[in-house]
């Protein structure tokens, strides 16, 4: 059929050739309007590569004399436009026509315009420099009376912006969200959507209005507004639930047909507008067993309605299908999903089964019994002509792999391995085996080693020198650390030495790089557990690939020093001389270095045994790192005179002061970041202690156990978290056992008995298949769910990596952690903490004080700080409102529910708060509760960081066991535990903290801390609660106290600035007044005052510094700042805005 | 979406909208790529592709590929439903709309797919409100969709 086009093409060139003459500002007007036909028929008639290069560079050359002509009228540069775009469609460079697309869209009337913001979308990315240039036009047809030009405008905004301008079309925008015509509020929607994509931070102050666009009466508007909330709820999903009821409320609607008819397709009502809502249901619904209740009615219901036999029916059901698998189960809904996937399989349409596939895939680690209902469709769809679908069946496979059963997949996954050709499918592909084959757990479910072995050869053979670093890695340590059993572990070793020296000795064959590294490593460290070959033969194949060409020098290395460990054990040593006389010849120098080395440890072979000790790699060395053998050298040369050492940084203090001394002019400190701490922290200067009026000894003894916990964690970050996660994962996943196996005997039985039926009628190719599947599909049988799940015995588990590898390097950490304690030597400090949670626990019952000398108490405690409000702002102002709006504070307050709980909440925060008293903090906050627990928050304001404290207390009579506190790992914070954060048990009624120590890790506005609590009752029941917790930058700032001297060269120093005026109300209109919102609100020091003009720093923690000037001109306070980091000046701009604003 | 082509059975460009900030030399080596991958399927394929970390969802219709690009979460089946909705769209403006249509007014085509799809999203899914604005904008334009030799219509032939 296209040949006909191709031939209606051809047959008109004659037009464009006649054209072709005519270029330049003077060309026929007339002609214009058909020069791009003639362009595009001129290129169809055109028969190679070469030809159309040709001709479109000469285009090009006439466009460009054209474009830049100043005779040339804005209609034909419309004209010019559209020919531009084709000429880049076709892959030419047209970029000089880039700024007069930008001046078309600038002067053009309404049809030029339109072409030319068409083309600035089509030619420019965001960050392109000229797209500057079109700010004003955008600005200017915001403003403009014609709605056309409003909506170009706002479509050009949708689709690209430069991100820095946002400020100056935010405001005009946000005025189109009240705009009476639909058309224009819903680009607005769409144009703050980008914003909230590229710059999220500048959007957070008009959530309320998306939540108003949510309700628009116009369709087209709300459906818009999802796209933000899809977008926030994914980020963030604890902060929308209170939207759950909406977005339900609409779906009902939608489902139940009544929008307009013309939002229907294909007589389904708005299939996208259902579909985004399911996602975003999925997403709230997630692990929330209140919220999804919401949700389970209209579920029922879409997976109902949708019964056309359309493919946009099948649409929404597969979204449904996810969402019902996506939030908390519930087991009539997933009995209807199931059937859901069951049409889906078996639909005789390729992209219907593919999804089936895909919906399995996603469902079956929930469900295995599904595997088992289709296992003859899976097995079709894995000789399936379409790769495509055999890759996601293959997909399917993995996540069904057990002990049972991995043979027979991965021998299906490297038939496909080994007919694909694109890298980025081998690559994921080799990932998945290596991954089947134990790699990443804990057991293997590996048969024998043999297998195992030429598996892991095939592996390394295909994914060569393109697959994931860790696989080669991991395989070696599996190797090394081997499993239980150590004859087992011999044996395989063995085993791989034997079956690297067969294809060592194949001649002609290339293996990749990676492999080679594997084979030297294997060979060097287990070729003595052969009895024959002695290491001389070894020796002469590994000779043999030093000497080829084709090994990379990086794999040489990998084979030298597998020499270097095999020369102490050869008898004879002819090949390593020739090697050594070879290499310590060689150009490449650290091929020499390694020849060297041999050559000289082999001169005291003694030393080199003891160096080189056989079957060792997984033994610790002990290194003298003090280096004390070397005292009696340094002493004897101290006493002839030579000069002591000296560390670089002492050599580098002496070299500076040095230099300030012959400088007559000197010169500025240098201030980096290091620097600051560094004069900081002895001093002693720290906020709360300056206050509160303790000595200066506390203060310094704060800054320092501080520095110490901030060491410490970062062991204890290693050290532990693996640990936790296998915990959690097994929890987790023991649930859903009973269920599960009654319902897979049914299925079982069902499958049998259709076996039995169909025994008499198979062809030899069903029989085969029936094979194929008892052998896929074999540990997913009734009785060995329990082996899915990883605990059962019962099959021969021939590896079981020890356990005792993980135990030693905990111990390693934890050692180690010791050492840095002493090495700091105020482990007196270190346990600082620990004693005043055991002060806590103690003095508990003695603080069960009542509420009223409590509120006494923090009375006292806010008197003492400089800045009470700080915490008000930030809990009642940037708290996300939706979290805290009930809950706020009123921990002291007589309506809280139980009286123990109060009880224990308000000693709790007695003493913490008596410890921290010096430190200023917020108010103690519910974040989430349930019948057992509530959980509580505050934040303290230390001076170098941010520590939360979360309080979790047992509203129960029971005791909680192993309670634990996990937070997600958050964009922009580095959270590191505190000690004494897991607990094992939780007494009734009784209060426990976890704290965690809070850093920015870069400058933002306010996000959301978010996290779980699991804990298990008497009856090992584990329940999981979700909490978040809203952090604002200002939790982040501190003072900076520097004099106004360092204030100049500081700010002098800094690159980075922000300017703005700031127009504020008669009353702040004062210096003074503003001064102190400033002081008290964001937390800056005041350096000095100099008339009308003032100097203030600050700092965000860890030490980035930040100063600020201000002018006050009448009512207009003129703000600067600046800083070392780039975008501190801006948040810390908007912070200030609000906090004048607010004010 | 991340992106959307339209290529002819020759594997010539026909629209490409970006919605991901690429450089042109990525664009062109995805571009050459993916054009290559779908020719080479055949009719009885399925509509999906995993390329690289995306799904390409194409559909032919007479000798012109639609062809997206998603990523691994989005609904496949929906997004075959954009195209075709597109198709209906550029149907009802053209009035039975062919290949020829596509490349003599682009630019209309361009203007069409903007008005449906904005940013990546889905902008409007009622078909008389995406014909009502584009028409608002048209209202000042000179002459309509030029009719030019033998007509193919697109939507009369879905393969």
């Amino acid at each position: 059929m296209s040949d006909i086009v191709e031939k209606t093409l051809t047959a008109l060139p004659g037009l464009f050739l006649q054209n072709q003459s005519v270029g330049g500002p003077a060309g026929v007007k007339a002609s214009f309007s058909s020069r791009l036909g003639g362009l595009v028929r001129g290129i169809t008639a055109l028969t190679s590569k070469h030809e159309e290069e040709k001709l479109i560079q000469q285009e090009l050359s006439n466009l460009k004399a054209t474009v830049s002509a100043p005779t040339t009228t804005l209609k034909m540069m419309k004209e010019c436009m559209v020919r531009l775009i084709y000429c880049e469609m076709l892959g030419y460079d047209a970029s000089f026509g880039y700024i007069h697309a930008i001046k078309l869209a600038q002067q053009g009337n309404l049809l030029e315009k339109r072409v030319g913001y068409l083309a600035v979308s089509l030619f420019l990315h965001e960050s392109h420099e000229l797209l500057l240039l079109l700010v004003n036009t955008v600005v200017k047809d915001l403003q403009s009376t014609n709605l056309v030009e409003v909506c170009m405008a706002l479509t050009i905004v949708s689709q690209i912006f430069p991100r820095e301008m946002i400020p100056a079309v935010l405001p005009l925008i946000e005025d189109k969200l009240q705009h009476s015509k639909e058309i224009i509020r819903r680009k607005a929607v769409l144009a703050l959507y980008k914003f909230h994509l590229i710059a999220p931070n500048q959007v957070q102050h008009i959530h309320i209005k998306f939540r108003k666009a949510l309700c628009d009466r116009d369709v087209g508007v709300m459906a818009a507004s999802l796209h933000i909330y899809f977008r926030m709820i994914k980020e963030n999903s604890s902060g929308y639930k209170d939207l759950t009821g909406s977005f339900v409320t609409i779906l009902k609607q939608v489902v139940g047909g009544k929008l307009p008819v013309d939002f229907n397709y294909h007589s389904v009502p708005a299939p996208w507008l259902q579909i985004q809502l399911l996602r975003i249901l999925g997403l709230l619904g997630k692990d929330d067993q209140r919220t999804s209740e919401l949700m389970y009615d209209v579920l029922d219901e879409s997976l109902r309605r949708a019964e056309l036999n359309h493919n946009v029916t099948y649409a929404i059901l597969f979204e449904c299908v996810h969402t019902v698998y996506s939030i908390y189960p519930k087991s009539e809904l997933l009995e209807k999903a199931a059937k859901c996937i069951g049409k889906f399989v078996l639909s005789p349409k390729i992209n219907l089964k593919y999804l089936g596939l895909k919906a399995l895939t996603y469902v079956i680690q929930q469900d295995p019994t599904l595997a088992l209902q289709h296992q003859m469709t899976i097995i079709e769809c894995l000789d399936h002509p379409d790769p495509i679908i055999k890759r996601e069946t293959l997909e399917l496979l993995y996540r069904i792999t057990n002990a049972q059963n991995i043979t027979v997949i991965v021998q299906k996954m490297l038939e496909y391995l080994h007919q694909s050709k694109e890298e980025y499918i081998i690559v994921n592909l080799v990932g998945k085996i290596a991954d089947v084959l134990v790699l990443n757990t804990v057991d293997t479910y590996a048969p024998d080693n043999a297998w195992f072995i030429q598996t892991m050869n095939a592996v390394f053979s295909v994914g060569g020198d393109v697959m994931h670093p860790d696989i080669p890695n991991n395989f070696l340590r599996l190797l090394a650390e081997g499993f239980d059993d150590e004859t087992e572990d011999q044996q395989l070793r063995l085993y791989a030495v034997q079956s690297y020296l067969t294809l060592l000795d194949v001649e002609n064959v290339f293996y990749p790089q990676k492999f080679l590294q594997v084979m030297s490593w294997v060979l060097g460290e287990y070729s003595y557990l052969l009895d024959k070959d002695t290491p001389e033969e070894v020796l002469t194949k590994l000779y043999k690939l030093l000497m080829n060409d084709s090994v990379s020098s990086e794999t040489k290395a990998w084979l030298i020093a597998a020499v270097t460990k095999l020369t102490p054990q050869a008898h004879s040593s002819n090949i390593v001389e020739r090697l050594i006389q070879e290499f310590t010849i060689s150009l490449d120098t650290c091929m020499r270095q390694h020849a060297f080395e041999l050559k000289h440890l082999r001169e005291n072979l003694e030393l080199m045994k003891s160096l080189l000790p056989v079957d060792k790699s997984c033994e610790d060395m002990v290194v003298d790192a003090s280096l004390s053998f070397l005292d009696g050298f340094v002493a004897e040369e101290l006493s002839q005179g030579a000069a002591p050492y000296k560390p670089h940084h002492q050599r580098q203090e002496e070299k500076l002061s040095q230099e300030k001394v012959l400088n007559f002019e000197p010169y500025g400190l240098s201030f980096s970041s290091s620097g600051f701490t560094g004069r900081q922290s002895p001093a002693g200067i720290s906020l709360g202690s300056d206050l509160s009026g303790n000595s200066a000894e506390t203060g310094l003894k704060e800054t320092n156990s501080l520095k110490l916990e901030g060491i410490k964690k970062l062991w204890g970050k290693e050290g532990y978290l693996p640990k936790k996660e296998g915990k959690t994962g097994d929890e987790t996943e023991a649930l859903p056992v009973p269920q599960e196996s009654i319902i897979m005997e049914n299925v079982d039985q069902t499958i049998t008995k259709k076996d039995q039926c169909q025994v008499l009628t198979q062809s030899k190719e069903e029989k085969e298949k029936q094979l194929l599947a008892s052998s896929l599909f074999v540990g997913l049988g009734s009785e060995s769910t329990i082996n899915l799940l990883g605990k059962a015995d019962t099959v021969s588990h021939k590896f079981r990596r020890k356990s005792k590898v993980k135990e030693t390097k905990s111990g390693e950490t934890s050692s180690a952690h010791n050492i840095t304690c002493s090495y700091f030597s105020s482990s007196s400090n270190a346990t600082y903490e620990d004693d005043y949670y055991l002060d806590t626990l103690q003095d508990r019952e003695d603080k069960e004080l009542n509420k009223f000398s409590l509120n006494s108490e923090l009375l006292d405690s806010e008197s003492l700080t400089e800045l009470p409000s700080v915490e008000k702002l930030s809990n009642c102002k940037l708290s996300s409102p939706s979290l805290f709006t009930d809950n706020n504070m009123e921990g002291f307050h007589p309506s809280q529910p139980t009286a123990p709980s109060v009880a224990n909440e308000t000693s709790l925060a007695s003493s913490l708060l008596e410890e921290t008293s010096e430190h200023m903090h917020s108010d103690l906050v519910e974040v989430c509760h349930n019948e057992t627990i509530s959980m509580s928050s505050y934040k303290i304001w230390k001076d170098d960081c941010l520590l939360m404290v979360w309080s979790v207390s047992n509203k129960s009579g029971l005791e909680l066991k192993s309670a634990n506190l996990e937070i997600a790992p958050a964009e922009y914070f580095k959270i590191t535990e505190q000690p004494g954060c897991c607990l094992p048990v939780i007494e009734a009624e009784s209060i426990k903290t976890f704290q965690y120590n809070v850093q920015m890790e870069k400058p933002f506005t306010d996000g959301n801390l978010t996290g779980f609590i699991n804990y298990q009752m008497m009856d090992t029941h584990s329940v999981q609660l979700e909490f978040s917790v809203n952090l604002s930058l200002l939790d982040f700032i501190r003072p900076l106290k520097i004099s106004t001297e360092n204030f100049g060269k500081l700010w002098l120093s800094f690159a980075n600035d922000v300017k703005q005026n700031v127009k504020v109300s008669e009353s702040q209109a004062a210096l003074s007044s503003a001064l102190k919102t400033l002081q008290q609100k964001l937390r800056l020091h005041v350096v000095e005052i100099i008339g009308n003009e003032g100097l203030l720093a600050c700092q965000l923690l860890p030490s980035i510094p930040c100063l600020l000037h201000f002018r006050v001109h009448g009512d207009v306070l003129a703000l600067w700042f600046r800083s070392s980091c780039s975008s501190l000046p801006d948040y810390l701009l908007y912070q200030c805005q609000k906090v004048m604003e607010g004010s | 979406m991340q992106f959307m082509l339209l290529f002819s059975r020759q594997g010539k460009l026909r629209l490409q909208k970006w919605y991901v900030p690429l450089s042109d030399k990525e664009k062109k080596k995805i571009t050459r790529e993916l054009v290559q991958t779908v020719l080479a399927r055949k009719p009885k394929m399925c509509s999906f592709l995993e390329w690289r970390d995306l799904k390409i969802v194409y559909k032919r219709y007479a000798s012109l590929y639609f062809c997206c690009a998603i990523e691994d979460q989005d609904n496949e089946l929906i997004t075959l439903e954009i195209i075709h909705r597109y198709v209906e769209l550029l149907d009802k403006y053209f009035g039975s709309v062919c290949e020829l249509d596509i490349i003599f007014n682009f630019e209309k085509a361009y203007f069409i797919l903007d008005e449906f799809l904005l940013g990546g999203e889905v902008q409007e899914t009622s078909k008389k409100n995406v014909l009502k604005a584009i028409e608002q904008a048209d209202l000042l334009q000179e002459g309509g969709a030029e009719a030019e030799g033998e007509r193919e219509s697109l939507k009369q032939t879905p393969y």
